[in-house]
C-alpha cells in the first residue's frame, strides 16, 4: 500500500483515512506493507507503535520531501530549504524519483495487490505493477478538480491521474460524488470504479479534554470551521454566512481552525465586513486540540465547494457537535442526520446556523440522531468492501492460486 | 349481517414555505410558497384534485346512482375546505354533489386538523364549533359523529365529545388495546353513558390503503370478489367492518394504473353478492347496533405508524418544543382579536407540521419520508420556528397587546 503519514502527524484527512483503513484491514487478517514518504523527525518506529500488537503491518519509508496536498510552488519552496542534491528540482521530478524508489521496493517484497492513495503515489503504484505484474488499485480521495475548486487544474497532475486510472486494474472512489467526477472529467468507465465510503473509529476520540471552554462563559454560541483554508474548503462562504448570522444575533462566535493559502485573504474579508471581533482564526489544530474545538462548538460547518468525502463532520459528531455540510460532499451520502446546504447559498447557511444556535431542541435532536448514525459508519465496513474488491480484481486479473499469498 | 362502513379522511395542511430567519418581521405570509416544491399548497391541491378527488368523486357518484343502498362517509378538515374554496371550487362542488345524495355522511373534526385536545381543551372546543359551522355552511348538514385528528383517542376525549353532544366517536382498532377482542363490534368508551365507539378494522382497511399494489404481498393482486369474500367471513362474528382510510388512497397513494378505481367500481356489487351484507354510515351503525362492552383506553392511541401512538408528532425534542411554543401564545393571540393573526396561529397548529419534524424513521425512507415535503425534518422545524417567531412579533407589536401591557403596569 502506498499511503501517507498517520495521525497525529498528518496534515489532513488523507492520513486519517490511510490509518483507519490499514488498521481495519489488519484486523481482518490482511497483511499490509505500508510504503510512505520519510520525513525528518518521524520514523517507522512511531508507526509501529500504533500497531503494537500487530505483526500484520510493516512499514517501509522512502526519503522524500513529498507530502499530501503539496502544490508545485509549495514543493519548490520546501525543497529550497534543504541542501541536498538527492531530491528532484520540481514536484514532478520528485514524484518520478519517488516512483523509482518504489520500484526497488516492489522488486524485493512479496504481495498480491497494490493499493495506492491519491495522485502523488500513483506513479509509484504504476512502477510497482510494472515490475511485479500484480494488479493495481488506485484510491481516489480527491481529484485535481476538487483540490483547485474547479479553477486552474494542473494539467500534469490531471495527466497522472487520468493515465494512472486508465492503467490501473481497479479504482476506488470515496463517494458517488467522486465516482461521478471520475466518469465525467476523466472519461473512465463507471464499471471500473468501486465506491467505498470512508469510516470513523470512535475509539480514536475518547477522553477529549475540556479546553477552550472559557469561550462559552459569556453564554455565546460557537460555530466552527475546521479545514485547510483553501479554495476547495469554501472558507469565504463561511465568513459571508457569519456576517449574515451576526446581523441577526451578535452573540455568536465563529472559529476558523486551519491554515492555508487563503488565510490572510479571509482575515481581510472578516475585517472588511466589520466582524473581526466575532471571527477568530485559531490556526492549524490537530489531535486533542481539534477534538476540543469540536466539543465546545454548537455547530460545525463544512462549506466545501467540492468535497470528495470529508471525515471532519464525522469527527465533529463524535466529539459532540452536530454538523451543517455542503451538498457538494461525499459525506452527505452517508449522513442523513445533518443539515445540508449548497456551498454558495450563504443565506440558507446563515438561516440554518441561526436555527441551531436559537433552538436547543434542534441541537439535541440533530446531534442525538447523528451520534447514533455515525456508529454505523466504520472503517471496518470500509475495509470489508475493500477486501471484497481486492478479491474481485485479483480474480479478474486471472491470478492463479499458486502464486497468491492471500 | 355484516355491514361495511366506509369513512374517508380528506385533509390537506397549509404547509409552511421555506421561511427564513431573515423574513422575520418582513413577511407575514407563511403559507404562500409558489415554487415547484411540494410545499406549494396550491400546486399540491390541484395535483391531488386531478389524480384523486375528481376521479374518485366521479366513481363514488356513479356508485351512488347505480346502487341505491350504497353509503359512504367523509371527514373533511376545515383547512382542506378552505383550500378547495381558494384553489379548486369545482372539486368542492363535486363533494357537495355527493353529500346532496343524502347517502354520504359528513363527520366532525377540529377545523385545523390539530392536536388541540392535548394542549388546550378550550381551543379544541372552539375548533370543533368552527368546523361544525363550516360543514353546515358548505353542505347543509350537521355532523353527529366525531373523529379526532389522526384518530388520536382516549377515554378523556370520548367523555369530552359526549359532553359536546355527539352520538358516536371513531378510533383505531389497535391490537394493544383490543387484545383478543374484535374491532367489528361497537364499544362503550369507559366513563361514558351514551356515546358509542367505532373502531377501524385496520387489517382490511390497510389491505386497500397500503397493500393494494404491493407485489410482495401474498394476496396480490387484490380483486373486488376476493375482498368481498374476506368481508363476508366476518358474518356471524361481528356487526360492522369499519374501513377507514385516507381518501388519497384512490389515485394518489395507489395510482390509477394499479387498478384501484376499477376495484372501487366493482366492490359494491361484489359485496351485495353475499345477501347478508350491506353498507352503512357511522351514524346508521350507531343507531342499529348496541355496544358489546366497555373499552378502556387510558393512554392516547392513534392510527399512525406501527406504534399507533403519538410518536409520529411528539417524540423528539424539536416536536415538543414547537408544539409547546405555539400553544404558549394562545392567550395573547386571542386577545388581539385580529382575525388574520388568529387564523395564521391556528394554521400553525395543524398536526402535519409536527409530523414533518419526525426523525423516528427518517433513515429508513418509509412513509414519513414519502409524506415529507421538506428535505429533512430539521428544515421543517427551522421554517416553522421562524414563522412562529414572526407571529410572536406580530402579537407583541399589535395595538391591543401594548394596551394590555400598560394596564398591567398600573399600580
Amino acid at each position: 500500500m502506498f499511503g501517507w503519514e498517520f495521525p497525529p502527524h498528518n496534515s489532513g484527512g488523507l492520513g486519517t483515512a490511510c490509518f483507519g483503513l490499514t488498521r481495519a484491514l489488519a484486523n481482518r487478517n490482511i497483511e499490509v506493507l505500508f510504503v510512505l514518504p520519510k520525513k525528518v523527525g518521524v520514523s517507522a518506529s512511531f508507526m509501529n507503535i500504533l500497531f503494537a500488537d500487530e505483526r500484520r503491518v510493516k512499514f517501509h519509508e522512502i526519503e522524500t520531501t513529498l507530502k499530501p496536498y503539496v502544490t508545485s510552488e509549495g514543493y519548490i519552496r520546501e525543497r529550497d530549504k534543504i541542501f541536498s542534491d538527492v531530491y528532484g528540482n520540481t514536484l514532478m521530478q520528485e514524484v518520478r524519483r519517488y516512483a523509482l524508489r518504489a520500484r526497488d521496493i516492489a522488486k524485493k517484497e512479496k504481495f498480491d495487490i497494490i493499493h495506492a492513495h491519491d495522485w502523488l503515489s500513483f506513479l509509484a503504484g504504476i512502477e510497482a505493477k510494472k515490475v511485479s505484474g500484480k494488479p493495481l488499485i488506485l484510491h481516489m480521495h480527491a481529484t485535481e478538480f476538487d483540490r483547485t475548486g474547479g479553477q486552474g487544474a494542473n494539467q500534469e497532475v490531471y495527466n497522472i491521474e487520468r493515465e494512472g486510472m486508465l492503467f490501473a486494474d481497479g479504482i476506488i472512489a470515496v463517494s458517488n460524488f467522486t465516482k461521478q467526477k471520475i466518469i465525467e472529467r476523466y472519461g473512465i468507465p463507471a464499471e471500473k470504479i468501486e465506491v467505498v465510503h470512508n469510516g470513523i473509529d470512535e475509539c480514536d476520540y475518547a477522553n477529549i479534554p475540556d479546553k477552550l471552554s472559557e469561550l462559552k462563559r459569556a453564554g455565546q454560541k460557537i460555530v466552527l470551521f475546521a479545514g485547510r483554508i483553501t479554495i476547495q474548503k469554501g472558507p469565504e462562504y463561511f465568513i459571508r454566512a457569519a456576517k449574515r448570522v451576526l446581523d441577526v444575533n451578535p452573540n455568536v462566535l465563529f472559529l476558523v481552525a486551519g491554515s492555508g493559502d487563503m488565510e490572510r485573504q479571509m482575515m481581510m474579508e472578516a475585517a472588511s465586513l466589520g466582524i473581526s471581533d466575532r471571527v477568530i482564526f485559531i490556526g492549524f489544530l490537530r489531535g486533542d486540540d481539534l477534538s476540543a474545538a469540536y466539543k465546545i462548538a454548537d455547530l460545525f460547518v463544512m462549506p466545501s465547494v467540492s468535497e470528495p468525502f470529508g471525515i471532519t463532520p464525522l469527527e465533529s459528531i463524535i466529539a459532540g457537535s452536530p454538523v451543517l455540510i455542503s451538498k457538494q460532499s461525499g459525506v452527505s451520502e452517508v449522513l442523513t442526520h445533518a443539515l445540508k446546504t449548497d456551498f454558495w447559498d450563504t443565506e440558507d447557511m446563515a438561516n440554518k446556523i441561526l436555527g441551531v444556535v436559537s433552538h436547543r431542541s434542534l441541537w439535541q435532536t440533530l446531534w442525538g440522531n447523528s451520534r447514533e448514525e455515525v456508529k454505523k459508519i466504520t472503517w471496518d465496513a470500509a475495509s470489508k468492501k475493500c477486501i471484497d474488491y481486492y478479491e474481485k480484481i485479483i480474480c479478474e486479473c486471472g491470478v492463479a492460486s499458486d502464486v497468491r499469498y492471500i | 349481517m355484516a355491514s361495511i362502513c366506509f369513512y374517508f379522511q380528506v385533509h390537506q395542511p397549509y404547509r409552511v414555505k421555506d421561511y427564513r430567519v431573515f423574513d422575520i418581521g418582513n413577511d407575514s405570509e407563511y403559507f404562500n410558497d409558489s415554487s415547484e416544491r411540494s410545499i406549494n399548497n396550491k400546486k399540491i391541491l390541484n395535483k391531488v384534485a386531478g389524480k384523486c378527488y375528481l376521479p374518485a368523486n366521479a366513481v363514488m357518484l356513479e356508485l351512488l346512482n347505480k346502487h341505491p343502498e350504497f353509503k359512504i362517509s367523509f371527514s373533511f378538515s376545515g383547512v382542506f375546505l378552505d383550500q378547495l374554496q381558494e384553489f379548486s371550487p369545482e372539486t368542492l362542488e363535486s363533494f357537495q354533489k355527493l353529500v346532496a345524495t343524502g347517502r354520504v355522511e359528513v363527520l366532525e373534526e377540529t377545523y385545523y386538523h390539530s392536536l388541540s385536545f392535548l394542549y388546550s381543551p378550550d381551543e379544541f372546543r372552539r375548533q370543533v364549533r368552527m368546523h361544525r359551522e363550516k360543514i353546515q355552511e358548505l353542505f347543509g348538514v350537521t355532523p353527529t359523529v366525531f373523529r379526532n385528528t389522526e384518530l388520536i383517542y382516549n377515554n378523556a376525549l370520548a367523555m369530552e365529545v359526549e359532553k359536546m353532544g355527539y352520538k358516536g366517536i371513531i378510533a383505531e382498532g389497535a391490537d394493544h388495546i383490543l387484545g383478543w377482542r374484535s374491532p367489528n363490534f361497537l364499544y362503550r368508551p369507559q366513563g361514558t353513558e351514551n356515546i358509542k365507539l367505532l373502531l377501524k378494522n385496520y387489517r382490511l382497511s390497510d389491505d386497500i390503503a397500503f397493500r393494494f399494489s404491493s407485489k410482495d404481498w401474498a394476496d396480490f393482486p387484490l380483486t373486488a370478489p376476493k375482498f368481498a369474500e374476506w368481508a363476508s367471513q366476518v358474518n356471524g362474528n361481528g356487526n360492522v367492518i369499519n374501513l377507514f382510510m385516507d381518501y388519497e388512497t384512490f389515485g394518489e397513494h395507489q395510482w390509477e394504473d394499479t387498478g384501484i378505481f376499477n376495484f372501487l367500481r366493482h366492490l359494491p356489487e361484489e359485496i351485495y353478492k353475499h345477501p347478508d351484507n350491506d353498507f352503512v354510515t357511522p351514524s346508521e351503525a350507531i343507531a342499529r347496533y348496541e355496544p358489546t362492552a366497555d373499552l378502556d383506553v387510558h393512554n392516547y392511541m392513534s392510527w399512525a405508524d406501527v406504534e399507533r401512538d403519538l410518536s409520529a408528532w411528539l417524540s423528539n425534542p424539536m416536536q415538543h418544543d414547537a408544539i409547546q411554543s405555539v400553544y404558549k401564545l394562545e392567550e395573547e393571540v386571542l386577545a388581539t382579536n385580529d382575525e388574520k393573526l388568529i387564523c395564521d396561529w391556528r394554521k400553525l397548529q395543524t398536526s402535519d407540521h409536527f409530523y414533518y419534524m419526525c426523525t423516528k424513521w427518517f433513515q429508513d425512507g418509509d412513509v414519513h419520508k414519502y409524506f415529507n415535503p421538506y428535505n429533512t425534518p430539521y428544515e421543517a422545524f427551522i421554517a416553522y420556528m421562524n414563522a412562529l417567531q414572526d407571529l410572536r412579533l406580530r402579537v407583541v407589536g399589535h395595538p391591543s397587546y401594548a394596551k394590555k401591557v400598560k394596564v398591567r403596569e398600573l399600580p
